[in-house]
């Protein structure tokens, strides 16, 4: 066993620390990391200018083959460079780039990567992710937007929901239903396409006010055949591919962990009753425990991406190194505002809210994460079924 | 980065997990714990001769040389199988001998220790039962015949069946408590040892042990005179991510088992693993132990390699003691009213679970060390 990297690795946890130190020291006042980039135009031109370094610098797309822009390098560079973004808060990877990215790599015809993976390497796509159903979440094979072939194209009708992003977006990606006659997860084509005319998005506003979610409306949305990744009918595993990737991911940690430090600096700096909170036994007891997990949740990410690099099939440690992970923020935002008080439930607006207000708005974003791309519970039954081997009924 | 085992340490594993099934099986654990020494003299023998004593122990003293990683792949096997015996009070006595033991100490105790003859024990804590220096008052002070020793241990596993106690004591009461403590390797049969066995929650064998002027040549201290500290440190840096290998090994067992009961126990026609609640307690155990058990490789690998590790040690003890804890106690729910019995098996590991979160340092210490080492 051995947890040391490669020269070359350290060096590109070097060369990305250093740049990402830099571009940190840009974001707007408050800045919390990738969420905040869609919900306002100081965040998205913030966003933006960040990605569009990073795609020039080819760390945009580390694992893809050389020939379509990328290094060639594999997950555990990556991982290397997520977790570092993530530590940073610096919106590196935008949202959905690698679901898309995977499904082209793994399923896509040369044409199609020809024609879209330089575009997404250059960063020139803004993808929107339209999968989820206001009746097909969890059971996301329940989803009922149809797909009907017309010539050359398939036109498209239904609703999707949750989709984040939406409108800073130029493109979207659908699953839509293309055989209703087929069982529920073969009868799914994965489209991509440039988001017009038949497509309309509405905003769904999150709890804290911002907006990053929004309801789509697909009438009589027209793509061409030339765009289904995959085959036909087969969408289903097309998604799934991108979905992998994006459970293991060690960002959700990476990123945890840089709040936990802020914490901590506040906790060092801030006296109750004459005595720093740091120095107090119970706030001293809960920051050392936080400090475990996220080194325990950062090693299963790597020890999960290993296994990955090694080719084996993670569903399952994928599945509990996600839902460890964005409990463990849950619990963090939490606990911070427990820790702070009155003055952690002051919203960044105030002068007297402490670290800009951040937990409160974690405390409500989080709580989002345990749901997204996949409920905790939905992650803890992959884990009983895949890992464990146990009856699905 | 490689994260897998190698090819020796599979083996390693391999070996060990079918030797204990056959020759230490559940029934012989049981009579273990009612036995008052606790040691099969048969299988200790055979274990020797499998190369275990000799596994951290240099080829010139006639052992193997394996890493601090291979031991622990051992332990995990040993915590596995809820193995009783005098392996673990001696391996972890075997390393300040490595460490600092002199040259004729070495030839004296190695090959001894890795042909199976000599077993060790650690006869640290005391009536303060702390893990600090200022715990240590057991007192050593130079005598016409070497050193005279005087205190009460509390504590000792494995003092019945040791040929020395590796004692650490107090020699200079007017220093600061950590520049005042020198080890001792005391011959088990000295006059003036009393021994007094402990009742404890995992019937392990534990005992007071008391130095009534106990004559201790001078050529059985270990290291420099007062400079022992430094010396115990890294013994429970070892110790403690060695017995979080042990842990490893029982919730291993435990989510195995669990799992294992979950597809067969059937309740309202069905198994009881189709239901959610058990899915999710399953699903929590397997996740706990995974990202527990990173911890402790990664701190048992930078001991290995020799880097500074304070801090990941500290976060490995913490968290497995709490991870084997959890699970058997959920284990316990999981194999309902059975589980709870003297026959069954979870009991056993529920029983040590409980034992080993105290030992070398609590939950709450250790995370107090974290603490302090993120300077808060
Ligand atoms: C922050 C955020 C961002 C998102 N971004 C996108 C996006 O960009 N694009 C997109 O398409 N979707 C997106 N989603 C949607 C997300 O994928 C769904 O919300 C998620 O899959 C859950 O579906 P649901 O909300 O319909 O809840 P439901 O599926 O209705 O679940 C409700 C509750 O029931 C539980 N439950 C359901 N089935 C089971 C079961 N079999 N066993 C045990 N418990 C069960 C769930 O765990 C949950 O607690 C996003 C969601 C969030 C919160």
């Amino acid at each position: 066993m051995d947890f040391k990297f490669t020269p070359e690795q350290e060096a590109l946890r070097e060369e990305s620390t250093e740049f990402c130190g830099e571009e940190a020291k840009r974001a707007p006042e408050g800045w919390i990391g990738g969420l905040a980039a869609e919900e306002t135009d100081e965040g998205w031109a913030y966003h933006r200018s960040v990605v569009e370094k990073v795609a020039a610098k080819g760390w945009l797309c580390l694992p893809w083959p050389e020939e379509y822009g990328g290094q060639g390098h594999g997950p555990i560079e990556q991982l290397i460079f997520n977790e570092v973004t993530a530590y940073y808060r610096v919106p590196a990877i935008p949202m959905h780039f690698m679901t898309v990215a995977a499904g082209i790599l793994m399923y896509g015809t040369e044409g199609q990567k020809k024609e879209w993976l330089p575009k997404m390497a250059r960063a020139e796509i803004n993808w929107a992710e339209g999968l989820s159903e206001p009746n097909a979440g969890s059971d996301l094979a329940a989803l009922t937007t149809t797909a009907v072939a017309d010539g050359d194209d398939y036109v498209i009708n239904g609703q999707k929901v949750w989709t984040s992003g939406a409108h800073r977006a130029d493109h979207i990606f659908i699953l839509a239903r293309t055989d209703p006659n087929l069982p529920r997860h073969r009868g799914l084509t994965f489209f991509i396409n440039r988001i017009g005319p038949g497509i309309e998005f509405r905003p769904l506003i999150f709890m804290n006010r911002s907006h990053l979610y929004n309801e789509t409306f697909i009438d009589d949305f027209r793509v061409s055949r030339r765009n289904i990744i995959g085959k036909l009918n087969q969408g289903w595993y097309v998604m799934m591919a991108g979905r992998n990737f994006a459970r293991a991911n060690v960002s959700v940690a990476a990123g945890g962990k840089r709040d936990l430090e802020d914490l901590i600096k506040y906790c060092k700096q801030t006296q109750e009753g004459g005595e720093f909170l740091a120095k107090k036994p119970l706030i001293r007891q809960r920051l050392a425990d936080f400090a475990i997990d996220y080194e325990a949740a950062l090693k299963f990410a790597y020890y999960v991406c290993w296994l990955q690099s090694k080719g084996k099939d993670v569903a399952a440690e994928a599945a509990a190194c996600g839902y460890y992970a964005n409990e463990l923020n849950l619990r963090l935002a939490n606990t911070a505002m427990e820790i702070m008080g009155l003055y952690g439930t002051l919203k960044g607006g105030s002068k007297w809210a402490p670290l800009y207000g951040k937990f409160q708005d974690l405390s409500q974003w989080s709580s989002g994460f345990t749901i997204a791309g996949g409920t905790t519970e939905i992650r803890k039954n992959v884990i009983a079924w895949t890992g464990l081997g146990l009856p699905r009924d | 980065m490689n994260l897998d085992l190698t090819e020796e340490q599979e083996m390693l594993r391999r070996t060990a997990r079918d030797f204990l099934a056959k020759e230490f099986p559940k029934t012989l654990v049981r009579e273990m714990e009612e036995d008052p020494i606790g040691f099969r003299a048969d299988i200790w023998k055979k274990m020797a001769e499998l190369g275990w004593m000799g596994l951290i122990i240099p080829e010139e003293y006639d052992g193997s040389m394996g890493s601090f990683m291979d031991l622990l792949v051992l332990l995990e096997e040993m915590g596995r199988a809820c193995l009783v015996s005098p392996f673990f009070s001696t391996a972890i006595c075997t390393f300040p001998i490595l460490d600092s033991g002199s040259e004729e100490q070495k030839r004296g105790f190695l090959p001894r220790i890795a042909a199976g003859e000599e077993i060790l024990a650690l006869a640290l804590t005391e009536p303060a039962a702390t893990y600090a220096a200022a715990g240590i008052t057991t007192k050593a002070r130079e005598d016409k015949k070497g050193c005279l020793i005087n205190g009460t241990k509390l504590f000792v596993h494995d003092a019945q069946t040791a040929q020395h106690f590796l004692c650490i004591a107090r020699t200079n009461f007017w220093s600061p408590p950590e520049e005042g403590i020198t080890l001792f390797l005391v011959d088990a049969k000295s006059h003036g040892i009393r021994i007094t066995p402990l009742p404890t929650i995992a019937d392990d064998k534990q005992s007071e042990v008391l130095f009534d002027d106990v004559v201790v040549p001078g050529e059985n201290m270990l290291g420099r005179l007062n400079g022992g500290w430094p010396v115990v440190r890294r013994l429970l840096e070892r110790a403690s991510v060695a017995k979080c290998a042990e842990m490893i090994g029982g919730t291993d067992w435990t989510v195995e088992n669990c799992v294992a009961y979950a597809k067969e126990r059937v309740q309202f026609g069905k198994p009881i693993g189709s239901f959610g609640i058990i899915q999710h307690y399953l699903a929590e155990m397997w996740t706990e132990l995974g990202h527990a058990r990173g911890l402790v490789y990664y701190a048992g690998w930078l001991l290995d390699q020799g880097f500074p590790c304070a801090r990941e040690v500290a976060m490995a003890k913490a968290r497995m003691s709490e991870v084997y804890r959890h699970c058997t106690r959920m284990g316990v729910q999981i194999f309902g009213g059975i589980g709870t019995t003297r026959e069954h098996d979870m009991g056993l590991y529920y029983r040590r679970a409980r034992q080993v979160l105290s030992l070398f340092g609590s939950p709450d210490f250790w995370r107090e060390k974290v603490a302090l080492e993120m300077r808060l």
